[in-house]
């Protein structure tokens, strides 16, 4: 991405004018939700002020045209998503929302004693919907182990398997240490044994290409907010055989065909699964993020944030007494270190101080501090329009800190 | 408030060197206290004798203003009535989390005056005295 054009794409985000403590922002948080560009947020505009409607069974104008908008978005994640018509586009509250669907409906056909098999790297997202489903059907949670770099044991993920595991649920990007999985292998691992897969694309969303054909993912889930989109809006995109199989959750409008008092019958597939009106403005928005998204090319996106994560990781690697978390070869978009005795609350409120705005904390990764035995990281994390001299700055923010703190 | 003014010198020094840090031999009151957010995580231990607070030492690992604000209140509280301790919790309490009174006349405490205008750091600069004071309500059992 030459200069000409990061420029222009730094235009399309107002908020990176934002003035903070006197300093112009630098936005290293992406990985807990990325900014957005102005034509989404147009687009949630327009939609309010010149197409407010609620979608489906309306015969009036109005209707008919926000319902064309909001399911034009399916063919837009399943695009994205490099899916045929064997997936299903399934709108969710975000990536929370899409894996608690999935342990609720998917786990309801579970028996006392199945496995359901995670990795230690994932977020709470993808750990709590599974622990309570053991407390609900007693099932199995077993955790695949990683070393310490951040990078996944397959071959303990393989040997957790057992004729018993229904579900193989795991990150495809680790936000807390950038870790890229081997998705490709993860999934080959399970279907030999013709277990289905569950990749949680919450991060890796906005940075990696993504074939769910090629890699034969099963279920994936992710969220707008982190791909340029609204916030309140998610994605579980899934095979259609395995959501035949799946229970509807949430009973309601929208989701049914008919409904006497004494027999209901549901709405087909994917709209038994989405009861009650949804976030229509935010969907129709998200299918804008995608165009944002393609326009620049995630391709052209890849290969800039590699250089600029490379770049990073050297800078900082040059900071005495500084320790980078996570350090696998194969990683994207995230930076997590910790400075030697200096807590990262007070390195993340040093850092405002100078405009830089970066996560501190365990990152809703509670299990991965522990494994690494610290209380938690300062995280930087990077999109395409971040710069060079964002990380400069956060370079130079580093060594105040250690300077304050000397 | 500029952030330097956050992490004044005194809070600086207090968190370095912090004073009534460690485990005392003996004790006749404790209690732990965690933020399991930031991983603030610590320890206080009482010797209260007829109902003034002999000695006070604290442990555990956090932010600067998390221990700085520890060590400050061990300080402060020290040969202290509980009653006197309770409305000086009172006191910090009321004004970060309420925003009420001041912290002038605490003398050293007020340092941390400034941490009330952090929203997101107000919780580090309380954990310790919320521990204080469930420290004061738990004897030591046996
Ligand atoms: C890897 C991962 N999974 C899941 C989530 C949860 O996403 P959301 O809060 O949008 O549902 C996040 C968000 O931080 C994440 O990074």
């Amino acid at each position: 991405m030459d200069k000409n054009i990061l420029a222009k794409i730094r235009e399309d985000f107002p908020i990176l004018g934002t003035e903070v403590n006197g300093y112009s922002l630098v936005y290293l948080d992406n990985a807990a939700t990325t900014l957005k560009p102005k034509y989404v947020i147009d687009r949630l505009s327009k939609h309010y002020l010149y197409e407010t409607s609620n979608i489906h069974r309306g015969v009036h104008f109005l209707s008919q045209q926000a319902t064309t908008y909001f399911e034009e978005v399916r063919d837009k994640v399943k695009s994205y998503l490099h899916g045929d018509s064997t997936w299903e586009t399934i709108f969710t509250k975000g990536t929370t929302g899409a894996i608690n669907f999935v342990a609720q409906s998917f786990g309801s056909i579970f028996n006392s004693g199945d496995e359901v098999i995670i990795s230690q790297m994932e977020h709470h997202s993808n750990i709590v919907p599974w622990q309570m489903l053991r407390d609900r059907k007693n099932i199995v949670l077993k955790v695949a182990q990683m070393d310490e770099r951040g990078i996944l044991d397959l071959e303990h993920l393989e040997s957790l398997i057992t004729e018993k595991t229904k579900l193989v649920s795991i990150t495809y990007l680790s936000n807390a240490l950038g870790t890229i999985n081997p998705v490709d292998k993860i999934v080959k691992i399970a279907h030999s044994k013709n277990i289905p897969v569950l990749i949680d694309a919450a991060q890796a969303i906005a940075h990696i290409t993504i074939d769910v054909k090629k890699l034969d993912i099963d279920f994936i889930a992710f969220s707008a907010h982190k791909m340029f989109g609204p916030t309140g809006v998610g994605v579980l995109y899934a095979k259609k055989q395995l959501l035949e199989k799946m229970p509807p959750i949430e009973g309601g409008g929208d989701m049914i065909a008919s409904v006497r008092f004494d027999k209901t019958i549901y709405n087909t597939i994917p709209y038994c699964f989405e009861a009650g009106t949804p976030d229509i403005a935010g969907v129709i928005a998200l299918g804008v993020a995608i165009d944002y998204i393609n326009s620049i090319g995630l391709k052209n996106i890849e290969e800039y944030e590699h250089k600029l994560l490379q770049y990073a990781t050297q800078k900082l690697s040059e900071i005495k007494n500084l320790r980078v978390v996570g350090t696998s070869p194969n990683k994207s978009s995230v930076i997590s270190f910790v400075l030697d005795g200096i807590h990262p609350h007070d390195v993340g409120s040093l850092l405002d101080s100078k405009g830089i705005a970066v996560r501190t904390g365990h990152h809703c990764a509670q299990p991965v501090m522990e494994f690494f035995k610290i209380p938690a990281t300062t995280r930087a994390s990077i999109s395409f329009y971040n710069t060079k001299e964002d990380i400069d700055r956060l370079a130079d923010g580093i060594l105040y800190v250690q300077s304050i703190f000397e | 408030m500029n952030q330097n003014e956050l992490y004044q010198q005194v809070i600086l020094s207090h968190n370095k060197s912090p004073k009534n840090f460690g485990k005392p031999a003996t004790f006749t009151h404790w209690a732990e206290g965690f933020n399991p957010l930031c991983g603030d995580h610590y320890f206080i231990y009482l010797t209260i004798e007829d109902d003034v607070i002999k000695n006070v030492f604290f442990e555990g690992e956090g932010c600067a203003i998390s221990k700085a604000s520890a060590s400050l209140m061990t300080e402060s509280l020290k040969n202290k009535t509980i009653s006197d301790v309770e409305s000086i919790i009172k006191k910090f309490h009321d004004y970060m989390t309420l925003s009420q009174g001041n912290l002038k006349d605490l003398g050293k405490i007020s340092v941390l005056s400034g941490v009330k205008d952090y929203p997101a750091r107000i919780k580090c600069a309380t954990i310790s005295w919320h521990t204080m004071k469930q420290a004061i309500e738990t004897p030591v059992s046996e």
